[in-house]
């Protein structure tokens, strides 16, 4: 079957208010046009969930989509914080999010059990911390085995995870490269999965390199064909971190006005990802694009 | 361009030479954010050419060219020897007991090695929303040898962590081996001032100050009444030749330095 759309078409379809989502990534594969698209279209109350909540989560928080966050490590990546959730997390607060916090082994252990079709998952974690004081979801069980004490967390299911890959078929059959993140676990647990490619291939060329599809299409109910759809993340293979803008951000970012201002322009100001990418300071994507180093591939015959 | 070089380390290349000497060749070890990512390309590049480093990202025997920006890297992936789901780094590494030696730094640390990078002031309430765990407490939970890398004074360096996100060597009155965490604590905390090493009952102490530096400057910038080990020893630094290194070839556009 074939699921390609537009980024407009599979948010609408798939991202409702209220809903709870994952648009996945580790510093690699973060789709910043799904979070900008989903802002245009207004949505409220979702539950944001993610190990890393960076610059995008930030900004749908900004942008009023969010009301819980979902997370164990919220910040900047090698730069520093995130300011609107700051702004609405601290003492001085006047409005506030609700966060639901663990470490990233709790957080992809409750993932792992929604994947796994399970209930719950258990993990040798949190023993004497304060993590699991903060957090009634993280809980205490016994091995029927060797009656080891260990932590467990409780199955997550999101309503909807997007998945950006290098590239995807019709079907949604998803290869990934690089840093692989939760997206697998991600996906599975999901009751519904957005993939989003840089580029579409025929199903032949994915079958080709099966051991690469992350992804399977069944599991899959849209695909967006969205180059540079990441920016200012990474893809391997297709292009570098925009470091730069993840270091200037921390000064758009610190004020509500420029904070706004630049919202206006980059989200609110461009109809898509295509209008984004051409407001971009000229020569940066050049300047970002990946120095080629291919690999041999590998014998599948039998 | 020829420019000057300064023979007097600063607070960071201080740390980040002084942990590096912590790493032996072949460690396993689990590279954090910041300063550690340093210190382990350092170790890396001078005494431990063999040192195994595996990064929270998934990148596993990773040999980066250019000093990673952040801990997710891509060029951490290229020419690494495995790349691999963070569920295999949280389960089949570190929950399995491969690493060797953990790093870690917070905004507070009590003289347990408790650490905290959750919040300052009540957890509900808070002063200063921090960005929270990550990798962290599983990291102190589990890595065989754990360093602690913080730049000293009374408002990081304090009698009560806000909130312990990673677990030391005595939480709450319990000791590590009564609390079931199978690493084996904090072995030291290298600060700007010296380091401090942890006695038989787990508490920190100081053992090592660096050459200028007394005693009495570590103790007024402890938060808790700093005991000092009976043979205080004066910490190693870098030479002109390991501040080349760092300044001209591993941090050139001074990310963490």
């Amino acid at each position: 079957m074939n699921k390609l759309c537009s980024m407009k078409e599979a948010i609408a379809a798939s991202v409702t208010d209220g809903c709870s989502l994952v648009i996945d990534g580790f510093t690699h594969l973060i789709c910043f046009a799904a979070g900008h698209e989903i802002i245009r279209q207004g949505r409220r109350n979702l539950t944001a969930i993610r190990l890393t909540p960076d610059l995008v989560y930030d900004q749908l928080i900004e942008a009023g989509a969010v009301r819980k966050l979902v997370f164990s490590w919220a910040g900047n990546p090698g730069v520093g914080s995130l300011h609107a959730l700051r702004r609405r997390s601290e003492a001085s607060s006047p409005e506030r999010l609700e966060l639901e916090e663990y470490s990233h082994f709790g957080l992809l252990s409750r993932l792992l059990a929604g994947s796994a079709g399970l209930p719950f998952w258990p993990l040798n974690n949190y023993a004497g911390g304060d993590i699991a004081r903060v957090n009634p979801s993280i809980k205490t069980v016994t091995c029927p085995f060797t009656g080891q004490a260990l932590a467990a967390v409780p199955a997550l299911r999101p309503d909807v995870a997007i998945i950006h890959c290098q590239r995807a078929d019709a079907e949604g059959n998803a290869q990934v490269w690089g840093l692989l993140g939760s997206q697998k676990e991600v996906a599975f647990a999901a009751k519904k999965v957005v993939v989003v490619a840089e580029e579409i291939v025929s199903t032949e060329r994915i079958r080709k390199d099966p051991n690469r599809t992350l992804v399977p299409g069944i599991i899959v109910s849209h695909v967006v064909h969205e180059p540079w759809g990441c920016h200012p993340s990474f893809v391997q293979g297709f292009h570098d971190r925009d470091n730069d803008f993840y270091v200037k951000w921390e000064d758009i970012s610190r004020q509500p006005e420029t904070y706004r201002a630049w919202l206006e322009e980059f989200v609110y100001g461009v109809k898509d990802r295509q209008d984004y990418l051409a407001r971009l300071e000229t020569g940066l994507l050049d300047k970002l694009r990946a120095k080629a180093r291919v690999c041999e591939g590998v014998d599948y015959g039998y | 361009m020829a420019t000057e070089l300064s023979a007097v380390p600063t607070a960071s290349e201080r740390m980040a030479y002084r942990a590096a000497q912590e790493l032996r060749d072949e460690d396993v070890v689990f590279v954090g954010i910041g300063l550690p990512n340093l210190a382990c390309n350092l170790a890396r590049a001078t005494h431990a050419p063999g040192l195994f480093m595996i990064y929270e990202s998934g990148a596993v025997g990773a040999i980066p060219e250019r000093l990673p920006v952040s801990i997710g890297d891509p060029s951490l992936v290229t020419d690494s020897l495995a790349v691999v789901g963070q569920a295999d780094i949280f389960q089949c590494m570190l929950q399995r007991g491969l690493i060797e030696v953990g790093f870690l730094g917070g905004a507070q640390v009590d003289r347990w090695g408790n650490i905290n990078t959750t919040v300052i002031g009540d957890y509900a309430n808070p002063k200063v929303r921090l960005p929270g765990s990550g990798g962290a407490c599983e990291i102190a939970v589990h890595a065989r040898r754990l360093l602690i890398v913080m730049r000293m004074s009374k408002r990081t360096f304090v009698e009560t962590c806000d909130f312990v996100t990673s677990p030391g060597h005595r939480v709450n009155g319990k000791r590590r081996a009564e609390l079931g965490m199978p690493g084996g604590g904090p072995t030291r905390i290298i600060t700007d001032l010296g380091v401090l090493d942890f006695d038989a009952t787990g508490e920190a102490v100081l053992a090592e100050v660096y050459p200028s530096v007394t005693p009495e400057q570590v103790r007024a910038a402890c938060g808790w009444p700093l005991r000092t080990a009976e043979a205080l020893r004066t910490a190693a630094e870098p030479d002109v030749s390991v501040l080349r290194l760092l300044r001209e070839k591993l941090d050139p556009q001074r990310l963490y330095l």
